[in-house]
């Protein structure tokens, strides 16, 4: 007999949609409603039978397999703790606290994503609102280097294109929806407008907007691409709109300028609070990424990127960021936890983590888990785990498991290593 | 015949669904393995739909099949995952953050 469950969180993306319906038979989910492929996929596809750990491949028990890992990280000179965006906020603290105890290096997934998001956002603040305020608010809505249509596929109709709000009853016909990026996506179909930048041209036009709206001259020609005519007309449209909300994406931080780039966004949107209302919300990718971000901020005093490794914690973008430490090779033993760095850095940085003793936690196969030294397969928050994750917004919202739990959390595990490690 | 090319990498629908099939996955390999290019471009390259084309940076090479997509001319872009993260290099500026968009690529046909 099956049973609906109502109002479940999905996990996959920053979205965290929290009205989904769940049939669940047993322990299997056999339907969903409300939900996206991905939704689907990682509903449907997560497996909550308990599978054993195991080193090199070969099966343990979980007492050998906490003793290798305590082996490993008690042997290393220089740990480094990754990932954390797919696990859950009570998860998250005690792997910062596992960093604190080894005087480990500790980044997550943000590293990779919005970093350079949070760089820009410590140099001159975000102005910003919860995704509730863009459906219920916002009339001008801009996705600025970001293809929702593809990566945060339901963003669009719970939160900002056809989403029906308090001040928005009309949905779409009550918003205008522009696109702006170096390529014509998915998303820029959906659009009222779509401005195509010139590849690694978003601070000219950033800036030139900026001018515009204070009134300053521009001299005719195109910026970035964009005609000036054209930009004169979108900073007319953002101040003479009621409530607009710039949606950004890895087409700034992860192209030339990174930081910078969203920096001027930031100050951009800090300007038009002269004339009007007006924020900005970074489009996170992993379901916990923002959590991670901000468990990260209040433990250590920083977001990601922080070595414990002089008994307190310093922050080094570009020093104790993955990607930098693995392709220096300073790195001599990794736990890698709810992410697949194999399949997400490059490959001159990702090739350093077949050179050593890796430990994964997760509960999906991952790439990074075919040449680790000790995999431990891991319960999933919000399907078989309760916890806590962070909207793309920072509103955090309790994760309610769908299946009974017959695997060990991220969290049962590290208080098991945490206790039986040697503090540095 | 080698023709520079401005790459940008992120995730496709595809690849997304592919993911949830295992990142080990014939699916994810097909779905990550491959590079869109403008039809013009292509025309100029001698490469037809489905044909092998050579990727090369200083971080390293692939060859990867070719399809025609919606790209500005001079644009390349390739969904995100290990065929793409062997061109991708270490340099972070400062950030952390490698250029997974906008790295200039060196482009032949097979």
């Amino acid at each position: 007999m099956s049973t609906v469950i109502e109002n479940v969180v999905c996990t996959f993306c920053g979205n965290l949609c929290d009205d989904l319906a769940v049939e669940v038979e047993g322990q299997q989910v056999v339907k969903l409603r409300k939900v996206c492929s991905n939704g689907v996929g990682l509903f449907k596809e997560y497996d909550p039978t308990p599978l054993p750990p195991a080193i090199d491949g070969e099966k343990v028990t979980w007492e050998e397999a906490i003793a290798e890992v305590v082996r490993i990280l008690d042997g290393s000179d220089s740990p480094l703790i990754y990932g954390l965006a797919s696990t859950a906020s009570e998860a998250q603290r005690k792997a910062v606290a596992l960093a604190d105890r080894l005087g480990a290096t500790i980044d997550t997934t943000s590293s990779l994503c919005h970093g350079p998001s949070g760089l820009a956002m410590q140099a001159v603040g975000e102005p910003t609102c919860t995704l509730g305020e863009v459906r219920n608010r916002a009339d001008l809505v801009i996705f600025w280097g970001c293809n929702p249509a593809e990566s945060h596929m339901r963003h669009f109709s719970r939160y900002s294109v056809t989403a029906k709000g308090t001040l928005t009853p009309a949905g779409k016909r009550d918003r205008t929806v522009i696109v702006v990026d170096v390529r014509p996506t998915a998303s820029a179909r959906v659009a009222d407008r779509f401005l195509q930048v010139a590849p690694g041209k978003d601070y000219e036009v950033l800036t030139a907007l900026r001018a515009l709206i204070r009134g300053k001259p521009v001299a005719p020609g195109s910026v970035g691409g964009l005609p000036v005519s054209q930009l004169q007309e979108l900073a007319g449209q953002m101040k003479a709109c009621r409530f607009g909300v710039i949606h950004i994406g890895m087409g700034l931080t992860q192209t030339g300028g990174r930081d910078v780039n969203v920096g001027e966004v930031f100050t951009l949107v800090a300007e038009l609070n002269q004339y009007t209302r007006f924020s900005v919300i970074p489009m996170r990718g992993h379901g916990n990424v923002t959590g991670a971000d901000q468990v990260m901020a209040w433990q250590t005093g920083y977001p990601f990127a922080v070595s414990f490794n002089r008994g307190y914690p310093r922050y080094g973008p570009g020093e104790f960021t993955t990607v930098d430490l693995l392709a220096r090779g300073e790195v001599d033993a990794a736990l890698i936890i709810a992410s697949d760095p194999a399949a997400h850095l490059p490959r001159v940085a990702a090739r350093r983590l077949e050179q050593i003793p890796v430990i994964v936690l997760d509960p999906f196969p991952t790439l990074t888990a075919e040449t680790a030294r000790v995999v431990l397969p891991t319960a999933c928050y919000g399907l078989d785990a309760a916890g806590t994750a962070y909207r793309m917004d920072s509103v955090p919202l309790r994760l309610r498991p769908v299946l009974s739990r017959q695997r060990p959390t991220d969290e049962e595990l590290l208080d098991r290593i945490i206790e039986a490690v040697q503090p540095c | 015949l080698s023709v520079e090319f401005t790459l940008i990498t992120g995730r496709t629908r595809a690849q997304g669904d592919a993911l949830h099939r295992g990142r080990t996955s014939e699916a994810y390999r097909r779905a990550t393995r491959l590079v869109e290019m403008n039809g013009e471009d292509m025309s100029d390259l001698g490469v037809e739909e489905g044909d092998l084309v050579s990727i090369s940076t200083l971080a390293g090479q692939v060859a990867v099949p070719a399809r025609k997509g919606d790209l500005p001319r001079g644009m390349l872009f390739m969904p995100m995952g290990p065929a793409a993260n062997l061109l991708v290099g270490d340099e972070t500026r400062g950030t952390g953050m490698p250029s997974y968009k906008g790295q200039t690529v060196k482009v032949e046909a097979v």
